[in-house]
């Protein structure tokens, strides 16, 4: 585990008002999960999850066909689609569209893949204003931060919090009724939407059928992006395909359930192309970015591309005890809790931080509650040992690697086995002094062992041992 | 520029070649329960209320103007271009614009509405969710602008569910370049997951039932 890592995670653990807001908003989360897939509410949950699970791994499968046909989707719908290698491609292209079209301000609705690609740092580098509107990404975005979780973006900010910003950043007077402070954001931000030249937008579901993007939200705000401005930019992971608009009826059913408890939520966008014939309002141009960033590489392993079904709910995240304790900012990158411990070391290299797929407890509470039932333990031990594998290529772990051998060769040897564990229960202290590992001279109590004894000890020895009393039986 | 590249690493990924087609991909799941059109209307409007939008069942299209009209109270309003609303008499309440068919007097006219009048394509009995298909006669703006919505629904186009609407459009896209639907008035939970409602499209909405 890296040092930042476990910095992060103590500062977490430190904070008490963090801790109870984590565990606050999650445990409300999972509540309302669990009364919208009830038996009574939902009978036939489980059957959704595992169509959703057969179309996931079907188009997955035939990515390529998929993709093709929603790119001659798009473009007979008079819409373009642009194929981006990584971070630099996708600002690239946004830079050269905002240049040919004289835009300077551009409006974006809540999109983790552009999170993934740091969008706004980019263009904002290149003097254009890009601007969240989420309420959620739209604080985070003022105190330059990243989402705390990949539904609730915001939810380490207290409401004392966010007044400071708001005063600190819109020059607006101290406001601490949450109603207000919203309404400070609507108005600063309906502004920003009647005035901005582009949209940019995630995509929930990419439909190849169609050639249809698909956005689920509950607060308008990329209807607003994707209607308002003359250009709409969706910039999506290639994986966000599903061959059908008829598969919708699947997908819509199980993400807005997972992810806040709602049926559906307040808002899902169907979007095909720019507005069309008589139509009356609308984009005039409609791109979809695809995007792979390491997807393509992911693809190529058989058992862990299922990391690619994911439709980003957060329900493995509000059911996570690690989550749970240890938050959001404490993971390497973007996407948090068990589903970022599984796809951050296949995107980013299992070495960008060897601690990841290690930070689970391996209960299996995600893999129970996820919709589109992705083996999670599963892909999370594999990882470890990838990590494990590359290591010794590289070198590390050599005295954990002698520890073991030496381990494995007492372990083949009964006489030296019963003579060592002799050794060890003669130097023990007396029964009643628990604890006693805890208490080995100071030349033993190396770092190492000192953080393996923090957490655990061994009981005190018995009085006989198993094979003595085997053989007196 | 990528777009080669990356399709060639897909199939190389997955072991497939250019243009083989895929086995066929899993039946399309739709069931399509029985509802009469009373439990429908029922339906629709219990799961409106509970969302905190207002409903009201009316028997017939004067009526449903007489609702609308209560309700302008002089406020701007603007309503789209379906027949049906001009059929009731709604369009021409004095205070409201209709007939808008150019983008940029839509969204002026939107910008500066208090209501926004819309006939929905359909709605959906088991979650309370209106359909709205952007067309010459419904704008996409009208039910987002504006602080408060009001969709008129006729009771013939009241579908069970999600599964009802995809059966009966199986390509929506064919139909228009926008299909949104509408459950509920925005809602926002950002800050200290507690609710406000109307953060950035309307915190009121009307359904009113006709027939």
């Amino acid at each position: 585990m890296s040092v930042v890592f476990d910095e992060k995670i103590h500062q977490t653990l430190d904070d008490s008002k963090l801790q109870l807001a984590i565990y606050t908003a999650t445990g409300r989360l999972m509540e309302k999960r669990r009364e919208a897939v009830a038996a009574g509410i939902l009978p036939d949950y489980q059957e959704l999850r595992t169509q959703a699970n057969d179309l996931k791994k079907h188009t997955i499968e035939n990515l390529d066909y998929y993709l093709e046909q929603f790119e001659a989707n798009v473009t007979a719908h008079g819409g373009k689609v642009v194929y981006c290698k990584d971070a630099t491609e996708v600002a690239d292209f946004v830079l050269s569209l905002a240049r040919e079209r004289g835009a300077g301000l551009i409006v974006k609705s809540k999109s983790m893949t552009t999170e993934e690609v740091d969008l706004n740092e980019r263009l904002e580098h290149h003097h254009l204003e890009s601007v969240e509107t989420d309420l959620g990404e739209y604080i985070l975005q003022l105190a330059h931060e990243r989402p705390y979780h990949i539904v609730a973006p915001a939810l380490h900010k207290t409401r004392y919090q966010v007044a400071d910003l708001f005063t600190e950043k819109l020059g607006v007077p101290n406001e601490t009724v949450i109603e207000k402070q919203t309404m400070i954001a609507r108005g600063v931000l309906r502004q920003k939407f009647l005035a901005a030249d582009i949209g940019i937008s995630g995509a929930n579901f990419l439909v190849a059928d169609s050639g249809a993007v698909v956005l689920v939200e509950n607060e308008g705000n990329a209807r607003l992006t994707t209607s308002a401005p003359k250009i709409h930019v969706a910039v999506a992971g290639l994986e966000k395909m599903i061959p059908r608009a008829q598969d919708l009826a699947v997908f819509l059913k199980l993400l807005g359930r997972s992810a806040t408890g709602q049926e559906l939520t307040v808002y899902t966008s169907f979007l095909s192309g720019p507005r069309r014939g008589e139509e009356i309002d609308g984009p005039d141009e409609f791109y979809v970015v695809l995007l792979d960033n390491g997807r393509t590489r992911l693809l190529a392993d058989r058992d862990k591309r299922q990391s690619l079904y994911c439709i980003r709910c957060g329900a493995c995240l509000n059911h996570c005890p690690v989550y749970r304790k240890i938050g959001g900012h404490s993971f390497p990158w973007v996407y948090s809790g068990p589903i970022g411990a599984i796809i951050t070391p296949q995107f980013l290299g299992v070495t960008h931080e060897p601690g990841l797929p290690f930070a689970s407890s391996l209960c299996g509470a995600c893999a129970e509650v996820c919709p589109v039932k992705i083996d999670i333990p599963q892909v999370l031990l594999d990882l470890r040992s990838e990590v494990k594998k590359t290591e010794a290529r590289e070198g590390h772990g050599k005295l954990e690697r002698l520890a073991f051998r030496i381990w494995a060769w007492i372990m083949r040897h009964p006489g030296i086995y019963e003579m060592l564990g002799a050794m060890a229960a003669s130097v023990a202290p007396p029964a009643e002094n628990a604890g006693w590992l805890r208490d080995v001279p100071a030349a033993f109590n190396l770092p190492p062992v000192r953080a393996w004894l923090s957490q655990r000890d061994l009981p005190p020895p018995p009085a006989r041992s198993f094979r003595q009393m085997w053989r007196r039986r | 520029m990528s777009r080669e590249n990356i399709l060639h690493k897909v199939r190389t990924a997955l072991g497939r070649s250019a243009g083989q087609a895929p086995a066929p991909p899993p039946a399309a799941r739709l069931r399509l329960p029985e509802m009469d059109a009373d439990a429908r209307v029922n339906s629709l409007m219990a799961k409106v209320a509970a969302l905190a939008g207002k409903t009201r069942r009316v028997d017939s299209p004067q009526a449903a103007r007489d609702y609308v009209a209560a309700l302008l109270d002089g406020r701007r309003t603007v309503a789209s271009n379906a027949p049906f609303l001009a059929e009731c008499g709604i369009t021409a309440l004095a205070g409201v614009r209709s007939g808008i068919s150019a983008r940029e007097d839509l969204r002026q006219a939107c910008a500066s509405a208090d209501l926004g009048v819309t006939c929905a394509d359909y709605a959906l009995a088991d979650t309370g969710t209106l359909v709205m298909l952007s067309s010459r006669e419904e704008a996409r703006l009208i039910s987002l602008l504006p602080p408060v919505h009001v969709a008129v629904v006729p009771q013939a186009r009241i579908l069970t569910g999600l599964d009802e609407l995809f059966t009966l459009l199986p390509r929506p896209a064919e139909q228009t370049s926008s299909m949104v639907l509408i459950t509920g008035p925005s809602r926002t939970a950002d800050i200290e997951q507690i609710l406000v409602r109307g953060v950035h499209g309307p915190g009121e909405i009307h359904v009113v039932v006709v027939g």
